[in-house]
Protein backbone atom coordinates (compact mmCIF):
# COMPACT_ATOMS: atom_id res chain seq x y z
CA UNK A 1 0.00 0.00 0.00
CA UNK A 2 2.76 2.40 0.99
CA UNK A 3 6.36 1.89 -0.08
CA UNK A 4 9.11 4.33 0.72
CA UNK A 5 12.67 3.68 -0.42
CA UNK A 6 15.65 5.92 0.18
CA UNK A 7 13.51 9.03 0.58
CA UNK A 8 15.49 12.24 0.89
CA UNK A 9 14.34 15.79 1.39
CA UNK A 10 16.55 18.83 1.29
CA UNK A 11 15.62 22.44 1.99
CA UNK A 12 18.35 24.68 0.69
CA UNK A 13 21.49 23.13 2.12
CA UNK A 14 19.79 21.37 5.02
CA UNK A 15 18.72 17.74 4.74
CA UNK A 16 15.58 17.08 6.73
CA UNK A 17 15.12 13.47 5.61
CA UNK A 18 18.02 11.09 5.06
CA UNK A 19 17.45 7.79 3.36
CA UNK A 20 14.05 7.04 4.88
CA UNK A 21 12.62 3.62 3.95
CA UNK A 22 9.59 1.79 5.27
CA UNK A 23 6.46 -0.01 4.15
CA UNK A 24 2.84 -0.35 5.19
CA UNK A 25 0.66 -3.28 4.13
CA UNK A 26 -3.08 -3.31 3.65
CA UNK A 27 -5.07 -2.95 6.86
CA UNK A 28 -1.94 -2.17 8.82
CA UNK A 29 -1.77 0.76 11.23
CA UNK A 30 1.74 2.21 11.16
CA UNK A 31 2.85 4.97 13.49
CA UNK A 32 5.60 7.37 12.51
CA UNK A 33 6.91 8.20 15.95
CA UNK A 34 9.44 10.86 16.76
CA UNK A 35 10.12 14.11 18.55
CA UNK A 36 9.13 17.44 17.02
CA UNK A 37 11.26 18.33 14.04
CA UNK A 38 12.10 14.71 13.28
CA UNK A 39 10.64 14.98 9.77
CA UNK A 40 7.32 13.22 10.36
CA UNK A 41 5.14 15.88 8.77
CA UNK A 42 7.49 16.31 5.83
CA UNK A 43 7.35 12.57 5.21
CA UNK A 44 3.59 12.38 5.38
CA UNK A 45 3.16 15.45 3.15
CA UNK A 46 5.33 13.82 0.50
CA UNK A 47 3.19 10.70 0.67
CA UNK A 48 0.02 12.77 0.40
CA UNK A 49 1.39 14.36 -2.77
CA UNK A 50 1.44 17.84 -1.23
CA UNK A 51 5.20 18.20 -1.34
CA UNK A 52 7.91 17.26 -3.83
CA UNK A 53 10.75 15.09 -2.61
CA UNK A 54 14.42 15.58 -3.39
CA UNK A 55 15.25 11.92 -4.04
CA UNK A 56 14.12 8.38 -3.45
CA UNK A 57 11.32 6.11 -4.59
CA UNK A 58 7.85 6.53 -3.11
CA UNK A 59 4.62 4.80 -4.05
CA UNK A 60 1.21 5.01 -2.42
CA UNK A 61 -1.35 2.54 -3.78
CA UNK A 62 1.12 1.77 -6.54
CA UNK A 63 1.34 5.39 -7.70
CA UNK A 64 4.05 7.97 -7.25
CA UNK A 65 2.34 10.71 -5.19
CA UNK A 66 4.15 13.38 -7.23
CA UNK A 67 2.14 12.24 -10.26
CA UNK A 68 -1.05 11.06 -8.60
CA UNK A 69 -4.25 11.90 -10.50
CA UNK A 70 -7.71 12.59 -9.11
CA UNK A 71 -8.72 8.94 -9.32
CA UNK A 72 -5.74 8.11 -7.11
CA UNK A 73 -6.57 10.94 -4.75
CA UNK A 74 -10.10 9.60 -4.37
CA UNK A 75 -8.64 6.52 -2.67
CA UNK A 76 -6.79 8.52 -0.01
CA UNK A 77 -7.92 10.19 3.15
CA UNK A 78 -5.95 13.09 4.58
CA UNK A 79 -6.14 14.53 8.07
CA UNK A 80 -3.61 17.28 8.62
CA UNK A 81 -2.27 18.62 11.90
CA UNK A 82 -4.72 21.46 12.15
CA UNK A 83 -7.62 22.61 10.06
CA UNK A 84 -9.57 25.81 10.53
CA UNK A 85 -11.38 25.76 7.21
CA UNK A 86 -15.10 25.97 6.44
CA UNK A 87 -15.85 27.59 9.80
CA UNK A 88 -19.20 28.95 8.68
CA UNK A 89 -20.43 25.63 7.31
CA UNK A 90 -22.62 23.29 9.25
CA UNK A 91 -21.28 19.83 10.06
CA UNK A 92 -23.73 17.74 8.07
CA UNK A 93 -23.84 20.19 5.20
CA UNK A 94 -20.04 20.09 4.87
CA UNK A 95 -19.83 16.29 4.97
CA UNK A 96 -22.62 15.93 2.41
CA UNK A 97 -20.94 18.49 0.16
CA UNK A 98 -17.47 16.94 0.38
CA UNK A 99 -18.94 13.45 -0.02
CA UNK A 100 -20.37 14.64 -3.33
CA UNK A 101 -16.86 14.77 -4.78
CA UNK A 102 -16.44 11.04 -4.16
CA UNK A 103 -19.84 10.10 -5.60
CA UNK A 104 -18.52 9.74 -9.15
CA UNK A 105 -15.92 7.30 -7.82
CA UNK A 106 -18.69 5.40 -6.04
CA UNK A 107 -16.98 5.81 -2.69
CA UNK A 108 -18.99 8.38 -0.74
CA UNK A 109 -20.30 7.51 2.70
CA UNK A 110 -23.75 8.45 3.90
CA UNK A 111 -23.27 11.66 5.90
CA UNK A 112 -25.55 10.64 8.76
CA UNK A 113 -23.82 7.29 9.14
CA UNK A 114 -20.49 9.07 9.13
CA UNK A 115 -21.60 11.64 11.70
CA UNK A 116 -22.80 8.85 13.97
CA UNK A 117 -19.52 6.97 13.51
CA UNK A 118 -17.49 9.91 14.79
CA UNK A 119 -20.02 10.76 17.49
CA UNK A 120 -21.14 14.15 16.23
CA UNK A 121 -24.86 13.45 15.88
CA UNK A 122 -25.76 16.16 18.38
CA UNK A 123 -23.61 18.66 16.50
CA UNK A 124 -24.82 17.75 13.01
CA UNK A 125 -26.43 21.13 12.43
CA UNK A 126 -23.93 23.20 14.35
CA UNK A 127 -21.50 25.58 12.67
CA UNK A 128 -18.03 24.10 12.36
CA UNK A 129 -16.37 27.03 14.13
CA UNK A 130 -18.51 26.43 17.21
CA UNK A 131 -17.21 22.88 17.72
CA UNK A 132 -14.82 22.14 20.58
CA UNK A 133 -11.25 21.12 19.76
CA UNK A 134 -12.00 17.41 20.10
CA UNK A 135 -15.21 17.66 18.08
CA UNK A 136 -13.44 19.59 15.35
CA UNK A 137 -10.78 16.90 15.19
CA UNK A 138 -13.39 14.18 14.87
CA UNK A 139 -14.97 16.16 12.06
CA UNK A 140 -11.53 16.28 10.40
CA UNK A 141 -11.36 12.51 10.62
CA UNK A 142 -14.91 12.23 9.28
CA UNK A 143 -13.84 14.32 6.28
CA UNK A 144 -10.75 12.15 5.95
CA UNK A 145 -12.86 9.01 5.63
CA UNK A 146 -15.87 10.40 3.74
CA UNK A 147 -14.54 8.74 0.57
CA UNK A 148 -13.93 5.33 2.23
CA UNK A 149 -10.17 5.66 1.76
CA UNK A 150 -7.90 2.69 1.23
CA UNK A 151 -5.07 4.66 2.80
CA UNK A 152 -5.65 7.17 5.58
CA UNK A 153 -3.01 9.68 6.65
CA UNK A 154 -3.32 11.18 10.11
CA UNK A 155 -0.85 13.85 11.13
CA UNK A 156 -0.71 14.30 14.93
CA UNK A 157 -4.36 13.35 15.17
CA UNK A 158 -4.83 13.73 18.92
CA UNK A 159 -2.71 16.76 19.74
CA UNK A 160 -4.63 18.79 22.31
CA UNK A 161 -7.11 16.03 23.21
CA UNK A 162 -8.24 15.24 26.72
CA UNK A 163 -7.84 11.56 27.74
CA UNK A 164 -11.51 10.76 27.09
CA UNK A 165 -11.46 12.24 23.57
CA UNK A 166 -8.20 10.44 22.94
CA UNK A 167 -9.64 7.07 23.91
CA UNK A 168 -12.69 7.57 21.65
CA UNK A 169 -10.45 8.60 18.83
CA UNK A 170 -8.28 5.52 19.21
CA UNK A 171 -11.37 3.30 19.08
CA UNK A 172 -12.45 5.02 15.89
CA UNK A 173 -9.12 4.48 14.14
CA UNK A 174 -8.99 0.88 15.33
CA UNK A 175 -12.45 0.21 13.87
CA UNK A 176 -11.43 1.68 10.54
CA UNK A 177 -8.44 -0.61 10.23
CA UNK A 178 -10.24 -3.70 11.53
CA UNK A 179 -13.59 -3.40 9.81
CA UNK A 180 -12.71 -1.67 6.57
CA UNK A 181 -9.16 -2.86 6.00
CA UNK A 182 -8.00 0.75 5.79
CA UNK A 183 -4.25 1.21 5.86
CA UNK A 184 -3.48 3.94 8.36
CA UNK A 185 -0.29 5.94 8.60
CA UNK A 186 -0.25 8.28 11.55
CA UNK A 187 2.38 10.52 13.03
CA UNK A 188 2.70 11.14 16.73
CA UNK A 189 5.29 12.17 19.25
CA UNK A 190 3.45 10.21 21.90
CA UNK A 191 4.84 6.70 22.37
CA UNK A 192 1.82 5.63 24.35
CA UNK A 193 -0.45 6.50 21.46
CA UNK A 194 1.79 4.71 18.98
CA UNK A 195 1.80 1.59 21.15
CA UNK A 196 -1.94 1.63 21.59
CA UNK A 197 -2.87 2.20 17.97
CA UNK A 198 -0.19 0.87 15.74
CA UNK A 199 0.68 -2.65 14.78
CA UNK A 200 4.02 -1.31 13.75
CA UNK A 201 6.06 1.66 14.85
CA UNK A 202 8.63 3.47 12.76
CA UNK A 203 10.77 5.77 14.89
CA UNK A 204 12.06 8.83 13.14
CA UNK A 205 14.65 11.08 14.69
CA UNK A 206 16.67 13.83 13.07
CA UNK A 207 15.34 12.82 9.67
CA UNK A 208 16.48 9.20 9.98
CA UNK A 209 14.70 6.01 10.82
CA UNK A 210 16.24 4.72 14.02
CA UNK A 211 13.92 1.75 14.61
CA UNK A 212 11.12 -0.07 12.80
CA UNK A 213 9.07 -3.00 14.03
CA UNK A 214 6.05 -4.28 15.93
CA UNK A 215 5.66 -2.97 19.43
CA UNK A 216 6.89 -6.26 20.87
CA UNK A 217 9.83 -6.51 18.51
CA UNK A 218 10.72 -2.93 19.20
CA UNK A 219 10.71 -3.59 22.91
CA UNK A 220 13.04 -6.55 22.35
CA UNK A 221 15.17 -4.66 19.89
CA UNK A 222 15.72 -1.42 21.72
CA UNK A 223 14.45 -1.83 25.26
CA UNK A 224 17.19 -2.17 27.85
CA UNK A 225 17.38 -4.85 30.54
CA UNK A 226 15.22 -5.09 33.62
CA UNK A 227 16.68 -3.82 36.87
CA UNK A 228 16.53 -5.96 40.05
CA UNK A 229 17.43 -4.43 43.42
CA UNK A 230 17.57 -6.19 46.76
CA UNK A 231 19.43 -6.22 50.06
CA UNK A 232 21.12 -9.18 51.61
CA UNK A 233 22.62 -9.02 55.08
CA UNK A 234 22.33 -5.24 55.12
CA UNK A 235 24.11 -4.86 51.80
CA UNK A 236 22.49 -3.41 48.67
CA UNK A 237 22.66 -5.15 45.31
CA UNK A 238 21.65 -4.13 41.78
CA UNK A 239 21.53 -6.47 38.84
CA UNK A 240 20.60 -5.78 35.20
CA UNK A 241 19.11 -8.79 33.50
CA UNK A 242 17.09 -9.87 30.47
CA UNK A 243 15.19 -12.45 32.49
CA UNK A 244 14.24 -10.80 35.74
CA UNK A 245 11.66 -13.40 36.82
CA UNK A 246 14.11 -16.26 36.48
CA UNK A 247 16.78 -14.24 38.23
CA UNK A 248 14.56 -13.54 41.23
CA UNK A 249 13.56 -17.20 41.44
CA UNK A 250 17.22 -18.19 41.55
CA UNK A 251 17.90 -15.49 44.09
CA UNK A 252 15.32 -16.86 46.50
CA UNK A 253 16.38 -20.44 45.93
CA UNK A 254 19.90 -19.54 46.87
CA UNK A 255 19.27 -17.19 49.79
CA UNK A 256 15.77 -17.99 50.97
CA UNK A 257 14.09 -15.40 53.14
CA UNK A 258 17.25 -13.47 53.89
CA UNK A 259 16.58 -11.55 50.68
CA UNK A 260 14.92 -8.25 51.57
CA UNK A 261 13.72 -4.98 49.94
CA UNK A 262 13.22 -6.67 46.58
CA UNK A 263 12.42 -4.36 43.69
CA UNK A 264 12.04 -5.30 40.03
CA UNK A 265 11.83 -2.53 37.48
CA UNK A 266 10.77 -3.73 34.04
CA UNK A 267 12.50 -1.92 31.25
CA UNK A 268 9.92 0.21 29.49
CA UNK A 269 9.70 0.97 25.83
CA UNK A 270 9.37 4.57 26.87
CA UNK A 271 12.80 4.67 28.51
CA UNK A 272 14.20 2.94 25.48
CA UNK A 273 12.51 5.39 23.12
CA UNK A 274 13.80 8.39 25.01
CA UNK A 275 17.29 6.90 25.10
CA UNK A 276 17.10 6.22 21.39
CA UNK A 277 15.98 9.73 20.55
CA UNK A 278 18.65 11.20 22.79
CA UNK A 279 21.30 9.04 21.13
CA UNK A 280 20.14 10.07 17.68
CA UNK A 281 20.18 13.72 18.66
CA UNK A 282 23.69 13.43 20.05
CA UNK A 283 25.03 11.73 16.98
CA UNK A 284 23.18 14.26 14.84
CA UNK A 285 24.85 17.09 16.72
CA UNK A 286 28.24 15.45 16.37
CA UNK A 287 27.86 15.18 12.61
CA UNK B 1 -20.52 17.05 -14.28
CA UNK B 2 -20.62 16.14 -10.61
CA UNK B 3 -17.76 18.57 -10.07
CA UNK B 4 -19.87 21.36 -11.52
CA UNK B 5 -22.75 20.30 -9.31
CA UNK B 6 -20.48 20.31 -6.25
CA UNK B 7 -19.26 23.76 -7.21
CA UNK B 8 -22.82 25.03 -7.57
CA UNK B 9 -23.72 23.56 -4.22
CA UNK B 10 -20.75 25.24 -2.58
CA UNK B 11 -21.65 28.54 -4.22
CA UNK B 12 -25.24 28.44 -3.01
CA UNK B 13 -24.25 27.48 0.53
CA UNK B 14 -21.69 30.27 0.70
CA UNK B 15 -24.19 32.71 -0.76
CA UNK B 16 -26.63 31.84 2.00
CA UNK B 17 -23.83 32.33 4.54
CA UNK B 18 -23.00 35.79 3.25
CA UNK B 19 -26.60 36.94 3.31
CA UNK B 20 -27.54 35.71 6.77
CA UNK B 21 -26.52 36.79 10.26
CA UNK B 22 -23.77 39.34 10.81
CA UNK B 23 -22.48 39.14 7.24
CA UNK B 24 -25.78 40.40 5.91
CA UNK B 25 -25.15 43.82 7.43
CA UNK B 26 -21.71 44.08 5.85
CA UNK B 27 -23.07 42.97 2.52
CA UNK B 28 -25.99 45.38 2.54
CA UNK B 29 -24.01 48.38 3.71
CA UNK B 30 -22.27 49.40 0.49
CA UNK B 31 -25.16 48.99 -1.93
CA UNK B 32 -27.48 50.83 0.46
CA UNK B 33 -24.97 53.62 1.13
CA UNK B 34 -24.54 54.01 -2.63
CA UNK B 35 -28.28 54.12 -3.04
CA UNK B 36 -28.59 56.90 -0.49
CA UNK B 37 -25.88 58.92 -2.27
CA UNK B 38 -27.66 58.48 -5.59
CA UNK B 39 -30.93 59.53 -3.99
CA UNK B 40 -29.39 62.73 -2.65
CA UNK B 41 -27.80 63.54 -6.02
CA UNK B 42 -30.82 62.69 -8.13
CA UNK B 43 -31.82 66.25 -9.09
CA UNK B 44 -28.38 67.76 -9.61
CA UNK B 45 -28.22 68.79 -13.29
CA UNK B 46 -25.46 67.66 -15.67
CA UNK B 47 -24.28 69.72 -18.66
CA UNK B 48 -25.31 68.42 -22.04
CA UNK B 49 -28.30 66.37 -20.91
CA UNK B 50 -31.64 66.83 -19.22
CA UNK B 51 -31.12 63.77 -17.02
CA UNK B 52 -30.26 64.30 -13.36
CA UNK B 53 -26.90 63.19 -11.97
CA UNK B 54 -28.54 60.35 -10.04
CA UNK B 55 -30.02 58.95 -13.23
CA UNK B 56 -26.64 59.06 -14.99
CA UNK B 57 -24.71 57.58 -12.08
CA UNK B 58 -26.97 54.65 -11.18
CA UNK B 59 -26.17 52.48 -14.25
CA UNK B 60 -22.46 53.18 -13.90
CA UNK B 61 -22.59 52.17 -10.27
CA UNK B 62 -24.08 48.84 -11.32
CA UNK B 63 -21.04 48.40 -13.54
CA UNK B 64 -18.79 49.31 -10.63
CA UNK B 65 -20.33 46.64 -8.43
CA UNK B 66 -19.75 44.06 -11.16
CA UNK B 67 -16.11 45.13 -11.19
CA UNK B 68 -15.94 44.86 -7.41
CA UNK B 69 -16.53 41.14 -7.90
CA UNK B 70 -12.82 41.16 -8.72
CA UNK B 71 -11.98 42.26 -5.18
CA UNK B 72 -14.38 39.71 -3.74
CA UNK B 73 -12.63 36.88 -5.55
CA UNK B 74 -9.25 38.13 -4.36
CA UNK B 75 -10.51 38.28 -0.77
CA UNK B 76 -11.97 34.78 -0.97
CA UNK B 77 -8.83 33.27 -2.44
CA UNK B 78 -6.42 34.84 0.03
CA UNK B 79 -8.62 34.12 3.05
CA UNK B 80 -9.23 30.53 1.95
CA UNK B 81 -5.54 29.93 1.57
CA UNK B 82 -4.91 31.26 5.05
CA UNK B 83 -7.49 29.09 6.79
CA UNK B 84 -6.73 25.95 4.78
CA UNK B 85 -9.93 25.78 2.73
CA UNK B 86 -7.93 25.59 -0.46
CA UNK B 87 -5.69 22.86 0.90
CA UNK B 88 -8.79 20.93 1.88
CA UNK B 89 -9.95 21.25 -1.71
CA UNK B 90 -6.60 19.89 -2.79
CA UNK B 91 -6.97 16.83 -0.58
CA UNK B 92 -10.29 15.98 -2.25
CA UNK B 93 -10.54 14.49 -5.75
CA UNK B 94 -11.44 17.22 -8.28
CA UNK B 95 -11.69 19.45 -5.24
CA UNK B 96 -9.75 22.44 -6.57
CA UNK B 97 -11.85 22.60 -9.73
CA UNK B 98 -15.06 22.35 -7.74
CA UNK B 99 -13.79 24.96 -5.31
CA UNK B 100 -13.08 27.46 -8.08
CA UNK B 101 -16.42 26.88 -9.77
CA UNK B 102 -18.01 27.40 -6.38
CA UNK B 103 -16.18 30.68 -5.87
CA UNK B 104 -17.29 32.00 -9.26
CA UNK B 105 -20.87 31.05 -8.40
CA UNK B 106 -20.66 32.66 -4.96
CA UNK B 107 -19.16 35.89 -6.23
CA UNK B 108 -21.35 36.15 -9.33
CA UNK B 109 -24.46 35.55 -7.26
CA UNK B 110 -23.32 38.07 -4.66
CA UNK B 111 -22.74 40.62 -7.43
CA UNK B 112 -26.19 39.91 -8.90
CA UNK B 113 -27.71 40.33 -5.46
CA UNK B 114 -25.96 43.71 -5.15
CA UNK B 115 -27.33 44.71 -8.53
CA UNK B 116 -30.85 43.78 -7.52
CA UNK B 117 -30.50 45.68 -4.25
CA UNK B 118 -29.36 48.74 -6.23
CA UNK B 119 -31.58 48.50 -9.23
CA UNK B 120 -35.00 47.76 -7.77
CA UNK B 121 -35.17 50.62 -5.24
CA UNK B 122 -32.97 52.73 -7.53
CA UNK B 123 -35.56 52.72 -10.27
CA UNK B 124 -38.18 53.88 -7.80
CA UNK B 125 -36.27 56.79 -6.32
CA UNK B 126 -34.47 58.05 -9.43
CA UNK B 127 -36.43 59.55 -12.31
CA UNK B 128 -36.08 58.51 -15.88
CA UNK B 129 -36.12 54.72 -15.53
CA UNK B 130 -38.82 52.42 -16.71
CA UNK B 131 -38.56 48.67 -16.77
CA UNK B 132 -39.86 48.71 -20.33
CA UNK B 133 -37.00 50.94 -21.47
CA UNK B 134 -34.22 48.62 -20.30
CA UNK B 135 -32.36 46.96 -23.14
CA UNK B 136 -32.23 43.52 -21.49
CA UNK B 137 -30.11 41.79 -24.16
CA UNK B 138 -27.47 44.53 -23.88
CA UNK B 139 -27.60 44.29 -20.10
CA UNK B 140 -27.15 40.52 -20.31
CA UNK B 141 -24.08 40.48 -22.52
CA UNK B 142 -22.37 43.35 -20.76
CA UNK B 143 -23.01 41.63 -17.46
CA UNK B 144 -21.78 38.25 -18.64
CA UNK B 145 -18.59 39.56 -20.26
CA UNK B 146 -18.02 41.83 -17.28
CA UNK B 147 -18.39 39.05 -14.73
CA UNK B 148 -15.99 36.77 -16.61
CA UNK B 149 -13.45 39.51 -17.28
CA UNK B 150 -13.32 40.89 -13.76
CA UNK B 151 -13.46 37.60 -11.89
CA UNK B 152 -10.80 35.87 -13.95
CA UNK B 153 -8.59 38.91 -13.38
CA UNK B 154 -9.47 38.70 -9.69
CA UNK B 155 -8.58 35.02 -9.59
CA UNK B 156 -5.17 35.77 -11.11
CA UNK B 157 -4.48 38.54 -8.61
CA UNK B 158 -5.78 36.42 -5.74
CA UNK B 159 -3.46 33.59 -6.71
CA UNK B 160 -0.44 35.87 -6.95
CA UNK B 161 -0.99 37.75 -3.70
CA UNK B 162 0.52 36.14 -0.66
CA UNK B 163 -1.76 37.26 2.12
CA UNK B 164 -5.07 38.86 2.95
CA UNK B 165 -3.13 41.97 3.85
CA UNK B 166 -2.02 42.15 0.22
CA UNK B 167 -5.67 41.84 -0.76
CA UNK B 168 -6.49 44.81 1.44
CA UNK B 169 -3.84 46.94 -0.22
CA UNK B 170 -5.14 45.98 -3.63
CA UNK B 171 -8.32 47.94 -3.02
CA UNK B 172 -6.36 51.21 -3.28
CA UNK B 173 -5.46 50.94 -6.99
CA UNK B 174 -8.89 49.50 -7.73
CA UNK B 175 -10.64 52.43 -6.09
CA UNK B 176 -8.36 54.77 -8.04
CA UNK B 177 -9.40 52.97 -11.21
CA UNK B 178 -13.05 53.38 -10.33
CA UNK B 179 -12.50 57.07 -9.61
CA UNK B 180 -11.22 57.68 -13.15
CA UNK B 181 -13.64 55.31 -14.84
CA UNK B 182 -16.38 57.76 -15.69
CA UNK B 183 -18.88 56.26 -13.32
CA UNK B 184 -19.36 59.33 -11.16
CA UNK B 185 -18.67 61.96 -13.81
CA UNK B 186 -17.99 61.80 -17.54
CA UNK B 187 -14.57 60.44 -18.44
CA UNK B 188 -14.21 63.23 -21.01
CA UNK B 189 -13.75 65.64 -18.10
CA UNK B 190 -10.40 63.97 -17.34
CA UNK B 191 -7.00 64.83 -18.85
CA UNK B 192 -6.42 63.04 -22.14
CA UNK B 193 -3.88 60.49 -20.80
CA UNK B 194 -6.09 59.49 -17.86
CA UNK B 195 -8.92 59.03 -20.30
CA UNK B 196 -6.77 56.47 -22.11
CA UNK B 197 -5.77 54.74 -18.90
CA UNK B 198 -9.42 54.44 -17.90
CA UNK B 199 -10.31 52.93 -21.25
CA UNK B 200 -7.68 50.21 -20.92
CA UNK B 201 -9.53 48.66 -17.97
CA UNK B 202 -12.89 46.89 -17.78
CA UNK B 203 -14.42 49.22 -15.18
CA UNK B 204 -14.98 52.04 -17.65
CA UNK B 205 -16.54 49.74 -20.23
CA UNK B 206 -18.77 48.09 -17.65
CA UNK B 207 -20.08 51.52 -16.68
CA UNK B 208 -20.56 52.50 -20.30
CA UNK B 209 -22.26 49.22 -21.17
CA UNK B 210 -24.62 49.54 -18.24
CA UNK B 211 -25.51 53.12 -19.17
CA UNK B 212 -26.22 52.03 -22.70
CA UNK B 213 -28.55 49.34 -21.44
CA UNK B 214 -30.43 51.48 -18.94
CA UNK B 215 -30.46 55.07 -20.24
CA UNK B 216 -32.29 56.53 -23.21
CA UNK B 217 -30.16 56.78 -26.35
CA UNK B 218 -30.03 60.56 -26.10
CA UNK B 219 -27.85 60.19 -23.02
CA UNK B 220 -25.01 58.89 -25.22
CA UNK B 221 -24.36 62.52 -26.14
CA UNK B 222 -22.12 62.97 -23.08
CA UNK B 223 -20.01 59.88 -23.84
CA UNK B 224 -16.73 59.85 -25.78
CA UNK B 225 -17.60 60.13 -29.46
CA UNK B 226 -21.24 60.74 -28.55
CA UNK B 227 -22.22 57.05 -29.00
CA UNK B 228 -22.48 53.93 -26.81
CA UNK B 229 -19.59 52.23 -28.66
CA UNK B 230 -20.99 48.72 -28.24
CA UNK B 231 -18.41 47.20 -30.51
CA UNK B 232 -15.52 48.61 -28.54
CA UNK B 233 -17.19 47.63 -25.27
CA UNK B 234 -17.52 44.03 -26.42
CA UNK B 235 -13.98 44.04 -27.76
CA UNK B 236 -12.31 45.33 -24.58
CA UNK B 237 -14.38 43.31 -22.12
CA UNK B 238 -14.04 40.27 -24.39
CA UNK B 239 -10.27 40.68 -24.57
CA UNK B 240 -10.03 40.84 -20.78
CA UNK B 241 -12.29 37.82 -20.46
CA UNK B 242 -10.31 35.72 -22.94
CA UNK B 243 -6.95 36.72 -21.48
CA UNK B 244 -8.26 35.94 -18.00
CA UNK B 245 -9.63 32.57 -19.01
CA UNK B 246 -6.29 31.62 -20.56
CA UNK B 247 -4.02 32.85 -17.78
CA UNK B 248 -6.15 32.17 -14.68
CA UNK B 249 -6.07 28.35 -14.83
CA UNK B 250 -2.26 28.39 -15.18
CA UNK B 251 -1.76 30.68 -12.20
CA UNK B 252 -4.39 28.93 -10.11
CA UNK B 253 -2.89 25.52 -10.79
CA UNK B 254 0.49 26.78 -9.65
CA UNK B 255 -1.09 28.28 -6.55
CA UNK B 256 -2.88 25.05 -5.64
CA UNK B 257 0.21 22.95 -6.26
CA UNK B 258 2.15 24.95 -3.71
CA UNK B 259 -0.32 24.44 -0.90
CA UNK B 260 0.66 22.11 1.95
CA UNK B 261 -0.08 21.79 5.61
CA UNK B 262 3.21 23.35 6.63
CA UNK B 263 2.54 26.32 4.37
CA UNK B 264 -0.86 26.91 5.94
CA UNK B 265 0.73 26.66 9.39
CA UNK B 266 3.46 29.10 8.36
CA UNK B 267 0.95 31.65 7.14
CA UNK B 268 -1.08 31.30 10.30
CA UNK B 269 2.01 32.02 12.35
CA UNK B 270 2.68 35.17 10.31
CA UNK B 271 -0.91 36.29 10.77
CA UNK B 272 -0.73 35.72 14.51
CA UNK B 273 2.50 37.69 14.74
CA UNK B 274 0.88 40.54 12.88
CA UNK B 275 -2.11 40.55 15.18
CA UNK B 276 -0.13 39.97 18.38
Amino acid sequence: MIEVDGLRMRYGTRDVLHDVSFRARQGEVVALLGPNGAGKTTTIEILEGFRMRSAGRVTVLGTDPAHGDERWRARLGVVLQSWRDHGKWRVRELLAYLGGYYARYGRNMDPDELIAAVGLTDQAHQQVRRLSGGQRRRLDVAIGIVGRPEVLFLDEPTAGFDPQARREFHDLVQRLADEHGTTVLLTTHDLDEAERLAGRIVILSGGRIVADGTTAALARQIAGRDEVRWTLGGQRFIELTDRSTRFVFDLFREHGDSVADLEVRRSSLEDAYLALVRRAELSGAAR
Amino acid sequence: MTTVRSGLRQGLIELRQSFTGGELIGNLFWPLATLVAIFLLRHRPVDGTELGLGTLVLPGVLGMFVALGMLLIVQHLTADREDGTLLRARAIPDGVRGYLIGKLVTVSATVLAYLAILLVPGMLVVDGFRLGDIAWPTLAWVLLLGLVATQSAGAILGALLRSSRGAGMLSVPILALIAISGIFYPVSALPRWLEWVAQAFPVYWLGLGMRSALLPDAAAAVEIGGTWRHLETAAVLGAWAVAGLVVAPLVLRRMARRESGSRVAERREQTLQRVG
